[in-house]
Formats: structure tokens, sequence, C-alpha cells
């Protein structure tokens, strides 16, 4: 220790007398050196290509969506096409995946489930956005009386059972893709809604919005050029997990009976058609489907969870 | 005079994403019995770390107590285990923290958060614990002890607050208090009444009182001696008489001169032109060189050490060096 | 509090009130009835059966009388299991439904938290990493998937434990385990997330300065405040639980509330689909009235209604 002392404050003897001279000031030194500032998108975009779960995630559904398009045309098979001959054979050579009980190829099957799951969820994610974000943006800027009552409407929403809805709205309107979409945005959107009323609430009283209120600008304008632009991250968040839990939805669906119809498919109708399978040892016509759908599942939460945390690092979990 | 804490070159740092940080490098100070020492500077400058490292609850990682020596009681805090920290927590040197607001835990009842501090550390049944804590809260001026007890921390003004707040810290009867800011977060007229608070319970006490502050006015009612801290190091102590009257250090007068006075006629207020330098990577000279009217060649080169001025008063500055007097007499 | 209790159970009322009456039109606008599927009947047997359970006349008139008869806790006749009322039932099936969903909430509530504390104490370190990449697993894997893994576990490769049916404590273990791995890894997440905001505020600083130990800092001091987001939660965490049970049921061959709603709704037999949805609401509006008050007690500072300061 006495080392160190000795190190930093020599003797004040052994200091030459020519630096007791008034400082040279040069400029240049003072002014610290400042760290190059990112933009925020390219800062985020930075920190989301750190987290490489993430990166991960995002690789596998890039993959997922190339081969939903050309899945179904690298097999020679087609996906209604049945051949009675060849029932529940292991995947080989001719099936990559294996056939199901009615000889169908579950390759072709497996891309074609892709489609209608990517569909279904980014459909249902988009409608819940445009749906929530006038909802909440409206309810959130207008705030007083207009944004009591709305908020009211939501509670109450809130209270319904969300799936119960969906399966009547499923029964009512018979299955079909089209009557999924309906029934998961028509219950998803009051997630979105708060959270942009949230976002708005928080920031519309910062001086930038006040000050272009001074000048007479339209709502509508403050809306789209000052709020939605500082109300993003979150919101995109809220996206990527509105599409896993679509996706979701709709394979419980699906595996209950009230999702899409046959000759189409999708990966819970696969996995509901594979349960049996479980006892019959066809373990392919499980295992293709379940998997898929939980590793989609799992690239969309990683990707959320990612870019929660690049988008607000102040939050960083 | 009896010294009941003595820190010894004290080095802490920081890990971050653009390096170490070294927020404290090598300071040394001693607190008396029953004296109030003020550790006084603007933010960033270390002092919270000081205080914190003294009770080590620097957050580990990223900080770490580098190298020094805090010596209490015989022990070195550096070096004791946490377990036996835990036992010094509380019960022979407290804390006090700037925010009142948010200082205590809202779920918990005021009375159950100063009871527990006693149950920590000493052998009472559940009543002595209660009775120490009305008689705690009945001397930081709390009316109706007893039935506040069982309120919430939400339901108290944030003077009240930091009056529980100093109550919990004091009531174990500790040797040393810190007290971080104490007075920052409050009204004027409250912190009045939170430094008499302060005398008054020393007095009573004889506590020894650490006070982290960046407010001179604070410092002038209640400080016995005064240290001045700069981008990490203590740059003059001094008695309050020393440093109010006869600062040695540019700094310590530049902080005095940003002041507003009533009392001299005419002082102007001058505010300390320029920043802080980087603590990733600290100049070797004096670091308040850079912002410094009378810098020399030598002040950016090497740091200057320790003149003693009086028993009480040293400063860390070349203007202290002959060569240096000569200079500026000639400039003169 | 007393006018805040008034407030809510109107907007509990009307929240019901809406879901019987969208549940019921809904309903009735489902294209054909629940006899096109006997094909034996003709068509007098059919007018005769609509006539009997009053479907032949107008919708208003419908809703009224179901209305009445809700306001008697009775849930109508089953049409299509014509010996049993819905309430016998929802009698049936609840008891076992219940059980099921205690079970599995108890479980994923307790493991969930207990593992969401772990992480957050090993902030960032090894014990964070594994914990949280399961519960992103656990959000990932549908509750069937998961119930045929475990199938094909402990009862095909490695047969341990019973598969069908709900006859004793083991033939529980596995439904429970499937259906709570999703809100337990949901719970998990959230406990870690606001744990760790917690463990940064003053007042645990506060604690520390005071000497408390760790184990009684997160216990006392910073677990009650984080628990407040997953208490938030439960209630609609119960709610998917709730419906969870249908495929859970179904797969294990419970004798649930579920089967029978499933049933229901393939066959159209409406009183039943109807009793089930305004049951489990109820269910439900209830959890969500638990979780305000709940809060109450967790938080000082919430006067039911308002919050203060």
């Amino acid at each position: 220790m006495a080392l160190r002392k000795q190190q930093e404050t020599h003797e004040a003897a052994v200091i030459p007398d020519e630096w007791f001279v008034p400082k040279t000031k040069n400029k240049g030194e003072e002014e610290a050196v400042v760290r190059p500032s990112l933009s925020y998108w390219k800062d985020a975009w930075r920190r989301l290509k750190k987290n490489k779960l993430a990166m991960a995630g995002l690789l596998f559904l890039v993959f997922l969506t190339v081969m939903a398009v050309i899945g179904p045309m690298i097999s020679p098979h087609s996906v209604a096409e049945q051949n009675l001959r060849n029932q529940n054979l292991p995947p080989s050579g001719d099936y990559w995946f294996g056939t199901d009980k009615l000889g169908r190829d579950m390759f072709v099957r497996v891309w074609y489930g892709a489609r209608i799951s990517l569909f279904v969820g980014v459909v249902a994610a988009l409608a819940d956005f445009i749906i929530g974000i006038i909802y909440g943006g409206v309810s959130g800027y207008k705030g007083g009386r207009t944004d009591h009552i709305m908020m009211r409407i939501v509670e109450i929403l809130y209270g319904l059972p969300y799936l119960l809805v969906v399966i009547l709205l499923m029964v009512v309107m018979g299955p079909g893709l089209l009557t999924i979409i309906v029934a998961l945005s028509a219950t998803g959107w009051i997630g979105m809604a708060r959270i942009v009323r949230g976002q708005v609430l928080q920031i519309k009283n910062y001086e930038y919005v006040l000050a272009s209120k001074t000048f007479g600008t339209k709502t509508a304008r403050i809306i789209r050029k000052n709020l939605l632009p500082n109300t993003m991250g979150p919101i995109i968040v809220q996206i990527t997990l509105t599409v896993p839990s679509a996706i979701f939805a709709e394979a419980f669906l699906s595996f209950l009976g009230l999702g899409i119809q046959s000759p189409y498919t999708s990966w819970g109708m696969m996995a509901s058609d594979g349960l049996s399978s479980i006892l019959t040892g066809h373990w392919w016509r499980l295992v293709f489907p379940a998997f898929f759908i939980s590793a989609t599942m799992f690239a969309f939460n990683v990707v959320g969870d990612g870019l929660q945390d690049a988008l607000d690092p102040r939050l960083r979990r | 005079m009896k010294k009941v804490l003595q820190v010894n070159d004290l080095h802490v740092s920081f890990r971050t994403y653009g390096g170490e940080v070294k927020a404290v490098r090598g300071v040394t100070f001693d607190l008396n019995k029953g004296e109030t020492l003020a550790i006084v500077g603007e933010s960033g400058c270390g002092k919270s770390v000081t205080s914190q490292s003294i009770m080590r609850l620097i957050p580990n990682p990223p900080g770490r107590i580098v190298s020094g020596s805090i010596l209490f009681k015989d022990k070195d805090l550096t070096k004791v285990s946490e377990p036996e920290m835990r036992k010094i927590r509380g019960a022979d040197i407290s804390m006090i923290f700037q925010d009142p607001m948010t200082a205590l835990n809202p779920t918990i009842t005021v009375g159950e958060q100063i009871i527990e501090g006693i149950r920590q550390h000493k052998k009472v049944t559940a009543a002595e614990a209660k009775n120490a804590a009305v008689d705690m809260l009945d001397l930081v001026g709390i009316p109706s002890p007893e039935a506040r007890l069982k309120q919430y921390p939400h339901q108290f003004s944030g003077g009240m607050r930091q009056r529980i707040v100093i109550a919990m810290a004091l009531v174990c009867q500790p040797e040393v208090l810190i007290a971080d800011e104490p007075t920052t977060a409050l009204d004027v007229t409250i912190q009045a009444q939170i430094l008499e608070l302060f005398r008054d319970i020393q007095e009573k006490t004889g506590v020894s009182i650490i006070l982290i502050t960046h407010d001179l006015g604070v410092v002038a009612q209640v400080a016995d001696r005064i240290a001045v801290m700069y981008a990490g190091k203590i740059v003059e102590t001094g008695s309050r008489r020393e440093i109010f009257y006869n600062p040695q250090h540019p700094y310590t007068r530049g902080l005095l001169r940003s002041v507003p006075r009533l009392d001299i006629e005419g002082a102007d207020l001058v505010p300390i032109g320029g920043s802080p330098p980087d603590l990733f990577s600290p100049p070797a000279g004096c670091p308040f060189a850079a912002r410094c009217e009378y810098a020399m060649d030598v002040c950016d080169r090497v740091y200057p050490s320790e003149t003693r001025l009086s028993s009480n008063h040293q400063v860390d500055c070349w203007l202290q060096d002959e060569r240096a007097k000569k200079l500026m007499a000639a400039m003169n | 509090m007393n006018s805040y209790f008034v407030k809510r159970l109107i907007s509990m009322l009307i929240t019901l009130w809406l879901i019987i009456t969208l549940t019921f039109f809904l309903m009735h606008a489902i294209p054909g009835s629940p006899f096109t599927s006997d094909k034996n009947t003709n068509e007098a047997v059919q007018n005769n059966l609509k006539s009997f359970y009053h479907l032949d006349e107008p919708l208003y008139v419908q809703y009224g009388a179901y209305l009445k008869s809700l306001l008697t806790l009775d849930l109508g006749p089953s049409i299509k299991q014509s010996s049993f009322t819905v309430n016998d039932l929802i009698g049936r099936g609840i008891p076992v439904s219940f059980e099921l969903g205690f079970w599995t909430l108890l479980v994923a509530v307790v493991s969930g938290i207990l593992l969401g504390v772990a992480a957050a104490l090993r902030h960032n370190g090894i014990i964070d990493y594994l914990a949280m990449t399961f519960a992103v697993l656990g959000i990932s894997v549908p509750s069937f998937v998961m119930a045929t893994l475990l199938i094909q576990q402990f009862a095909v490769n490695w047969p341990i434990l019973p598969v069908a049916t709900w006859a004793s404590p083991k033939h529980m273990i596995l439904p429970i385990l499937a259906l709570a791995t999703g809100p337990m890894a949901i719970i998990a997440r959230l406990t870690r997330s606001s744990m760790i905001e917690v463990l940064a505020q003053d007042y645990i600083r506060t604690a520390r300065a005071k000497g408390l130990s760790p184990v009684k800092i997160v216990f006392k001091h910073a677990l009650r405040n984080a628990l407040m987001p997953v208490v938030t939660l439960l209630g609609a965490l119960a709610a998917s639980i709730l419906t969870g049970t249908f495929v859970i049921e179904k797969i294990f061959a419970i004798p649930g509330m579920g089967k029978y709603f499933v049933e229901s709704i393939n066959q159209r037999d409406y009183p039943v689909i109807m009793g089930t949805t305004v049951f489990y609401s109820v269910v439900l509006i209830i959890m969500l009235y638990l979780v305000d008050l709940a809060y109450g007690i967790i938080d000082p500072r919430i006067k039911l209604g308002k919050k203060e300061g």
C-alpha cells in the first residue's frame, strides 16, 4: 500500500521547477470524446443481435416462413392425396415425415399446417393491432369521460372468458379459417388497447406534444406523428407475443375439432389426429406437428423477449 | 479525541459496459466520537459510494472495493464476512437515505419496520421492542407515537417519513450514523427541522454522524468538520471554520463562491466552469486542473501530495508548493 | 368501501348479463336445431319436441323465460340427455373439474413463484438462465402436447402411472402436471421480473442497512410487493386453466365438466352450452373480484376502488 502511494504522488522535491508555469491550455484536450450516438432503432438492433437465443428464434421463423411457401412444392405428394395402401408409414425416402392413417404425406401436411398457423397468427395479430391502437389511442388521447366509458367497456369485455367466446363464435359461424381469425380478433384486441392507452397517457403530456397542440395541430396528426412513434416499443413486443397466442388458440381449437376442416389441416388438428398414435407406436404422426407447434411458439416468445430487452434497455431483465 | 472509524486509501470501482469506473480513488479520513463530519461534493464525485462502501452496501457485481481498509472497532470492514457485517449494519453503523418517500416499505406498518430492526440485533420481548420503538418515535418528534406505529408509510408526510427513517436508524443506539443527502428531497422548512433534529439527537446520544451532501447551506448548519470530495478523491479537509473562512483548494473556493450568500455584501455568484473528468480514465494529475484558473503544467502531470496546514486542515494542491507561491506572487 | 362494493357488484352483474345475452342469441343463430341430426324423427315429432322445449316460441319470449329461470338458479333441462337437467350435469362434472383445476392452480402458483424467486436472486446467473429457458419452453409447449409427452414417458415407455379416468390421487398426477406447466411458466417469468424490480427499490436497501438476513429481506420485504402483478394475473390464469381442462379432460378421459361442454357444442344442446357458459362466467367473475380483494390486502395503499398517494 505504501508503494502505491509513492507511485501516485511524488515527493515535491523531485518535481522539476520548470513544471511550475501557468498551464498551456489546449482546447482540444478539454472536449471529452463522446461515444458516437446511434439512432434508437440501430441501437436496438445492435442489442438484439447480441441476444443469441432471440437471433436463433428469428432464424427459425425465417426458415419456417420459407418452408411454408416452398415446402409443399418440394414433395411429390399433395396435401389431400390419400393412398390407403400407404397408411401409417414411418419416415422414409419417399415420405420424409411418414404418412398418417389415411396414407397422406406428413411432410406436405406439416408445411401446409405452417401456412395456416402463420397466417392465423399474423392476421390475428394485425387485426388486434389495428383495433387496439385505434381504440386505445382514442381512449388515452381523449381522456376524461370518453376514456372512462371506453375503459369501462374494456373492463366488462375483459371479464368475458376469452376461449368460451371463441368457442361460441366458432359454433355459430361454423368452423373455418375466417371464423378462427374473427373469433381471435374479437377478443384479442383488448390487451393491445390497454397497452396503447397506457403508453399514450404516459407521454401525451410530454412537452413536444403540448408544443404541437399549441400550434393547433389536428388530433389525428398528433396521434400519428408524435404519439405512435414513441409508443412503438411495447406495442411491437405485444404483437410478437400475440402471434404465438393466436397460433396457440388455433391449435387448441383444432385439437378440440372446432378449427380447420379436412382436407385442409393445421398443426393442432394433426396433433389431435396423432394422439392415438402414442398407443399404436406411430410416433411420427404426433411428434412432427407437436414439435413444430412448440418450436414456433418458442421462437416467437424468445424473439418477443429479445425485442423487449432491446427496445427498452432500462427494463433490461 | 477517540476515533470511531478510520477509512484508509479506499478504492472502489464499478465494472460497466464501457469499462471500469473508478468511483472512489484513494479516500482517507477519520471520524471522531460524537462529531459530525460532512462529505461535500457535486453529484458523481464518489461521496455516496464511499458511504455505501462503509456499510458494504455496494451492489456487487458490478461494484467492488478494490483496496484500502475501513477500520471500525479493531475490525477491517472490507474484510469481515457477510454475516458478521449484518451484525454491524443497523446495530453499530446505521444509514439513512436520500428519499424518505421510497425508503420505507409501503406494505409494512412503520411500527413493524422499526421493531424488526430491534429484534434483529437485540434479544428483547415483543413488548420491550415496541416500547423502544415508541420511545424512539417520541425522540424524533412524532406525536402520539403509539397510535402511529400501526400506520403505513403512505399515511405520513415526507418530513414525518424522514423522522421515521431516522428513528429506524437510531433505534439500536449505533455509534455511527451515515446520512446520505438526508434533507435533499424535503421542503426547505422541513429541512431546517430535520437538521435541528440531528443536532438534538447527537447531543442526547453522542452518535457520530457522517453527513453526505452537496448542499453547503446544510453543512454550515451542522458540520463540525468538512471533507471536500472531487472526482473520487478528498481534496481538502478541515474544520467548518477553516473550510468556510480559509479555503485553500481552488475547488473548495469555487464551491463556496457558487453558493448564494446573504452575509457578505456584494458577493457575486460565480459558477465553476466545465465539468468533472471522466472516471473511466481519470487524469494522472489533479483532476480539477482542467477547470482550475490557477492550473500549472505540474497539475496535469502529477497528483499533489497532502499539505498539512493545521491539525485538522489538509489540502491536496500544488499551490501549496513554495515554487507555486513564488509564481503566483510574480504574476500578481 | 360500501359504495365500491355496490359499484363492483353492479359491474359484475352487467358483465354476467352481457355474457348470458350474447351466448343466448349467438347460440340461437346457429343454423339447425338440436333435432336436425336425428334422422329417424319425422317433422311432427320434431315439432312436438320443439314445442316441448319452447323452441317454437319467439326468441325474446324464450330469452325472457331463460332469464327468469336463471333467477331461481335453474339452468333448465338437457335436450340430448333427457333424463338430466343442466344442474345435474354441472353437479356431476364440476367436482371433478374443480379438483383438477384447484390442484393445477396450486402446483402452478407455488412452483412458479419459487422458480421466479430463485431466478431473480441469481439474476443473470446460471440458475436464472436455466429457469427462464425452462419457463419459455413451458409457455411454448401447449398442454395437449405436454400431456402426450407425459403419457408417452410415464405410461407407455416407463409405465408407472395410470393415464385414464379419475379414480385415485395417482390418476391425477399426469393431468395436473400437463395442465400446470404453462401457468407455472407464466407465473415464474412474471415473479422474476417483478422481483428484480422490487429488489432494486430503496426500501430493500433500507432493509439491508438494518442488517436483516437475505431470507428475511426476500420473503418479508420483497416477495409481498413482487406478487402484485402475479395476483393480477391469477384471475385470467384461473380462466385459462378452466378452459384448459377441456383438452386435458378429453385426453385423459376425465369425467369433468369440459367433456360435457365439448359434447354439448357438437350436439347443439343449447341449455347445456348456456348453462356451462353461465356457470364458468360466474366462476371467472368471482375470481376477478377475489383478485381485487387480495390486492387491497397485499397493498395497504390501495383503498378499494381508488389509489392514494
